[in-house]
């Protein structure tokens, strides 16, 4: 079901009414929006066992949820089970480990494309995040494809890793990086992409949510208007992924890479979507062993998809973790938990803007649940000091947005970060713990 | 005072503190009343390296001992640089080069910060310490 995938990309489409209506999925037109059951955050919560530490002398206040999410006790048993029962390698074992162990680990493959709506499981390459993902998309599919003279559009906004990958390749190519501009509030210049794109425009790589900002970005009209000049999208889906479900195929979106830490799942592991025309068509990436069909010193032929990019033995446990992570929040009820996000969205905006000297980076309408901050003559290091001795974690500095930060002349901001189990009595704590702070170092 | 007497007082003072909130409140006044780098030292040649918030320093001899001045941007850093520089300013440079700073161990000072910030205190310790060093080499 895509309840919160098509709750959100609607809302991500309100107020825009040049957008066309593309068709719904299936799964959106199966199932109505429910009826607004509520989550129960309590045992939601008590899934998560960090959750419960406390953090010098407080209870933990977890709101670094956009560097990395906690695990489900679940994900943490499917990680011990693979270890303890079924640990052997994949696609090659004649043996009953190696075959539990394949089956696993493709299973996973299929609940990372039921996750993203893909058509085709080969279509899911996992990697080892999402910045791999973006560089692989960049090394292959740019290195084939780049000519000098090309263009990449790529977004004020962007995590440095959906911009150096470019930066990179282009730079071998004779191509050119193009800067996409936002608006003060943080929302893309639509009518700047519209004037940018052009018959040099190869591709156009944006974030999907801004791991800064908040902002969602309005990728299906992103999607339709580099198509209309015949450039591929990609979208970098970090941030989106742990707060909805992706639909690929209403998007229609060529690549689209997120990472498994983000999305309540094992670090060093994640997936890339690709359009199987452009997958079949693109260059293996990385050489070695499971990805060739057959090696001899004149020449060697290639696995097919998605084989021919997972060289090497694949971070088996950590493909399963994932596939066990978005099993767990597949179960959720997505309207329930958009709206539980939403609202702690506008609980803490409210709470934090009520603040004397508290500016919040980044004021779209369209956000996911991620609000950066500056207090008035503090520096962030200073207010994250501070809070983290309260038991608050949240980040401070660039946050890898470096450009961005550029753009709001600001050497970092404060950022608190939210997932499906924080609740407003860490919004409460979060403001008291601000003001605590901004008494201290007013 | 000599380095170490110095340091036996910071650990007193901050055993009086039982939250380390009110040591950070401590080291924001500290950081406050710092004898403050002349703007014209504010230049990247000044810059203490490896540190994630800016950290100015500067060094001259004065009647055979060191005088420091220094800036952040970051006020619990300025805080944390003049505690060092409360320990070793007015000393010899050849007492500045071998001192042992137990006292930031003592104060727990180093657990409390993060990471990132406990790279840049021992940075800071470096660069004071280099100092006491180069200027003793020159006498």
């Amino acid at each position: 079901m895509d309840a919160t995938g098509t709750i959100l990309l609607a809302h991500d489409e309100m107020n825009r009414p040049e957008q066309n209506t593309a068709a719904p999925t299936a799964a959106a037109m199966e199932c109505a929006p429910p009826p607004a059951p509520t989550l129960d955050i309590d045992a939601i919560r008590a899934q998560f066992p960090v959750l419960s530490r406390r953090i010098k002398g407080n209870p933990l206040v977890y709101l670094d949820n956009g560097a990395t999410a906690q695990k489900p006790q679940c994900v943490i048993d499917a990680i011990e089970h693979y270890y303890r029962r079924c640990n052997a390698n994949v696609h090659r074992g004649v043996h009953h480990l190696s075959q539990q162990a394949t089956d696993a680990y493709e299973d996973a493959r299929e609940i990372v494309r039921a996750h993203l709506n893909a058509e085709h499981a080969h279509e899911v390459l996992f990697t080892s995040g999402t910045t791999a993902g973006i560089n692989l998309v960049a090394c292959s599919w740019g290195g084939a494809n780049l000519r000098p003279g090309d263009e990449v559009i790529v977004s004020t906004m962007e995590h440095h890793s959906n911009i150096v990958p470019w930066q990179l390749i282009c730079e071998q190519r004779g191509a050119t990086v193009k800067e996409l501009p936002i608006t003060r509030s943080g929302e893309l210049r639509m009518e700047a992409l519209e004037a940018q794109l052009s018959e040099r425009t190869r591709l156009v790589a944006v974030t999907h949510v801004s791991n800064v900002l908040g902002t969602i970005n309005p990728v299906r009209r992103v999607i339709r208007l580099a198509h209309d000049h015949g450039a591929l999208v990609l979208l970098d889906g970090a941030q989106a992924a742990p707060h909805m479900r992706i639909d690929v195929r209403a998007l229609d979106v060529d690549f689209y890479a997120f990472s498994g830490h983000k999305v309540f799942g094992p670090t060093g592991v994640g997936a890339l979507y690709g359009k199987e025309k452009w997958l079949d068509a693109m260059p293996p990436y990385q050489g070695g062993g499971e990805m060739i069909e057959r090696v001899t010193f004149e020449r060697t032929t290639f696995a097919g998809l998605p084989h021919k990019f997972e060289a090497g033995t694949p971070n088996i446990v950590g493909g399963i973790g994932l596939g066990e992570a978005l099993a767990w929040f597949a179960r959720l009820d997505a309207g329930a938990l958009a709206a539980h996000e939403q609202d702690l969205l506008a609980y803490a905006t409210a709470r934090l803007t009520a603040i004397d000297g508290l500016s919040v980076i980044g004021t779209s309408a369209h956000k996911a649940c991620v609000i950066s901050f500056l207090l008035a003559g503090a520096h962030p290091f200073d207010v994250g000091a501070l809070l983290d001795q309260q038991g608050i974690a949240v980040r401070t500095g660039h946050h890898c947005a470096q450009p961005l930060m550029d753009f709001y002349r600001t050497p970092g901001t404060v950022r608190a970060s939210f997932a499906l189990y924080n609740n407003r009595a860490d919004v409460d704590a979060l403001a008291a713990g601000v003001e605590r702070a901004a008494a201290m170092l007013a | 005072m000599s380095i170490d007497q110095i340091q036996d007082s910071i650990i007193e003072e901050f055993n009086l503190f039982d939250q380390w909130m009110d040591k950070y409140e401590y080291l924001i006044d500290l950081g406050r009343k710092l004898p403050v780098i002349d703007s014209a030292y504010k230049t990247d040649r000044h810059l203490i390296r490896g540190c994630q918030s800016r950290v100015w320093l500067h060094a001259e001899m004065n009647d055979g001992t060191v005088r420091f001045t220094a800036d952040s941007d970051a006020i619990i850093t300025k805080g944390i640089i003049a505690l060092l520089i409360r320990v070793l300013a007015g000393q010899k440079p050849e007492d500045i080069a071998n001192a042992q700073l137990y006292f930031i161990d003592a104060i727990g000072l180093r657990e409390h910060l993060s990471s990132t910030r406990a790279n840049g205190l021992v940075n800071m310790v470096n660069t004071l310490q280099s100092i006491g060093r180069n200027f003793s080499g020159a006498h």
